[in-house]
């Protein structure tokens, strides 16, 4: 399941912000299904719905800024047999309207997809209360929904078609600047699935969105030390692809989870759960550990808060010295 | 469902009003004083008002009810079994393990039920949702009815829906506010004061009615009113007595959130006599106050 050009992240890679992915996503499940439709807090063009919105007039909503009717207008559509995407900052929906989204879209099981852009602290210089760590866990302990952080733009450009023939609540979470596209068309995605991007042996990276890119520059800079790093991305945060993970961590019995959001609730708490119960092994978490983010350039922010390769590497050969 | 005289339908009200009691009671616990105040509405609105077939719950061209205020779901179930959707004797698992009817209403369990609904304020905003939606596919001959308390219009959420309706010009939504003036903690005044909320609505760009939603003749021509009006969505503001027909409960704030038989309130009879009296004052006078009963 591995596509090696993955692999030649060496080179010159183009950069994106993964929210763009999500604008062609959009706009090509609206020409695929008429019954997808789309709304905006007063965000068009930063959560990238304006070229839905262009091509689409009629099936497009203008909310304002107004996050609890935004989902809740969401969850009337959806009753109605469309599919909507409610869009805006991932600070303010999910952060705001946790509440209507629990009752109105996952109590009432409806397909509504709830877009939160500029997560993580990669949003950079909007400072702490634009950039949304807590999303995974908030969404994730609902019951119905079904959480996707893409790794690049061309992975949320596929996350979000098939987000569109997915009948259950969806929370798509997309970051703010220009990222490396390193998955191509070609690189598998299906709702529910983790992927092998890395084969190894002595110690399991586990990533989501932005980090998965650090997590392979990581596996190449641990071969140097001689330490075969096994690398699963898991765009699907819940439901949990808890065969992939088990079958790479019988292998390598250590793992690294790898995450720009709260490790308590988020992807580093999804796996603890996990292992805790099935497989139990060392384990450390990359993450933001129990605090907020602050102003500064997104390479500033990630060396900071330690999410980079670099911290990937050390905690790897540490977490790979604690198996017994 | 045009059959029925305003005399039969009086009569409903009342049945559904000691349905009510009957429910509460058994459950042990749930809101009296809103569904006993809206029993003559939803007796307007299922047996004259909309358009729907209680055989086919789904059935595309039915007008939507959505409940705003969950906690008065009580009154909707009884008046649902009435209508025919379920049998009355399910009435009585109200709020009981496996029940499909919850306690605050599911979309998902109750066929019939269009939207779930507790958590205050998000009526209106779904609605407008199922409204917009509806105008995507340009279907305009079916009309989407909200019921809202007063009390839940101190949530922000429906301000917001209230101006987004107004944008949009959603003139298939038409809701309808119990105004019964009590909330949990006391008096809405006094609470968090509503008024002026006819001037509020209006200045939200909504077209507003005011009529006694104990009356079921006059609501029932205020929503006649309310569909003529096509270039805005309307508000009717029906004021209504919370605890109607059950003179202890009536105008009452502390039986908002209580049934009758499981405490003693002052100056209300004991609670071992609370259910008996309710059913006895709603069967000898037919659902009206004493002022009322006489004529």
């Amino acid at each position: 399941m591995i596509d090696y050009r993955l692999l030649d992240i060496d080179g010159i890679l183009t950069s994106e912000p993964i929210r763009k992915g999500f604008g062609r996503g959009l706009l090509a499940a609206g020409k695929m299904n008429p019954n997808v439709v789309a709304a905006c807090a007063d965000l068009t063009d930063s959560t990238q719905i304006g070229l839905f919105k262009k091509e689409f007039p009629d099936r497009y909503v203008e909310i304002g800024v107004a996050e609890q009717n935004l989902v809740t207008v969401g969850s009337g559509m959806a009753a109605m047999g469309k599919i909507p995407f409610v869009s805006s900052y991932a600070a303010f929906s999910p952060g705001r309207n946790w509440e209507q989204i629990r009752t109105t879209i996952c109590l009432n099981n409806v397909p509504v997809k709830i877009v939160g852009s500029h997560a993580g602290v990669s949003v950079g210089p909007d400072g702490a209360t634009h950039q949304m760590l807590e999303d995974i866990a908030l969404m994730r302990v609902l019951p119905n929904m079904v959480v996707i952080a893409p790794a690049d733009s061309v992975e949320a450009e596929k996350a979000t078609v098939a987000m569109a023939s997915d009948n259950r609540p969806n929370y798509l979470r997309l970051a703010r600047e220009a990222t490396p596209i390193f998955t191509t068309p070609e690189t598998p995605f299906e709702i529910g699935k983790a992927y092998v991007y890395h084969e190894g042996t002595d110690v399991t990276i586990i990533s989501t969105g932005t980090m998965t890119f650090q997590s392979l520059l990581a596996a190449k800079e641990l071969k140097k030390h001689h330490i075969s790093a096994e690398v699963i991305h898991m765009p699907t945060i819940k439901p949990f692809d808890g065969e992939t993970v088990l079958a790479s961590i019988k292998k390598t019995g250590a793992v690294v989870t790898v995450e720009e959001a709260q490790i308590v609730g988020g992807l580093g708490g999804a796996v603890a759960e996990f292992l805790g119960e099935n497989h139990p092994v060392p384990m450390t978490r990359i993450g933001m550990k129990d605090r907020f983010g602050e102003s500064g350039e997104m390479n500033q922010l990630f060396e900071f808060f330690g999410l980079t390769s670099k911290q990937i590497v050390m905690s790897s050969i540490y977490i790979k010295d604690k198996k017994k | 469902m045009k059959s029925h005289s305003i005399k039969d339908l009086e009569i409903i009200a009342n049945d559904i009003r000691e349905d009510i009691i009957k429910m509460l009671v058994e459950a042990g616990s749930g809101h009296s004083a809103g569904p006993l105040g809206l029993a003559d509405i939803f007796t307007a609105l299922y047996f004259d008002i909309l358009k729907h077939n209680p055989e086919k719950p789904d059935w595309s061209e039915r007008d939507i009810l959505l409940l705003s205020n969950g906690h008065c779901v009580p009154v909707r179930y009884a008046t649902m079994a009435r209508a025919g959707y379920f049998e009355r004797k399910e009435l009585m698992t109200l709020r009981k393990l496996g029940s499909r009817l919850q306690g605050h209403p599911e979309r998902q369990r109750l066929p019939g039920m269009e939207n779930t609904s507790g958590p205050l304020g998000c009526g209106l905003s779904q609605a407008a949702g199922m409204s917009l939606a509806m105008r995507m596919d340009k279907i305009s001959h079916r009309w989407i009815y909200v019921v809202m308390g007063d009390g839940e219009q101190d949530e922000g959420n429906i301000w917001e829906a209230a101006m987004l309706c107004s944008k949009y010009k959603l003139n298939n939504i038409i809701a309808i506010t119990d105004r019964n003036n009590i909330q949990i903690d006391g008096p809405t005044e006094s609470v968090m004061p509503l008024e002026d909320l006819h001037a509020k609505w209006e200045a939200f760009g909504w077209h507003v009615i005011e009529v006694n939603g104990n009356d079921i003749e006059a609501f029932i021509d205020a929503t006649a009113m309310a569909r003529a009006i096509v270039e805005k969505p309307v508000m009717i503001i029906a004021h209504t007595i919370p605890g109607k027909g059950v003179e202890y409960m009536e105008y009452d704030y502390r039986w908002h959130g209580m049934p009758p038989g499981n405490m003693d309130v002052p100056g209300d009879p004991p609670k071992a006599e609370q259910a008996k009296i309710a059913l006895k004052e709603l069967r000898t006078l037919g659902g009206k106050i004493k002022s009322e009963a006489h004529d």
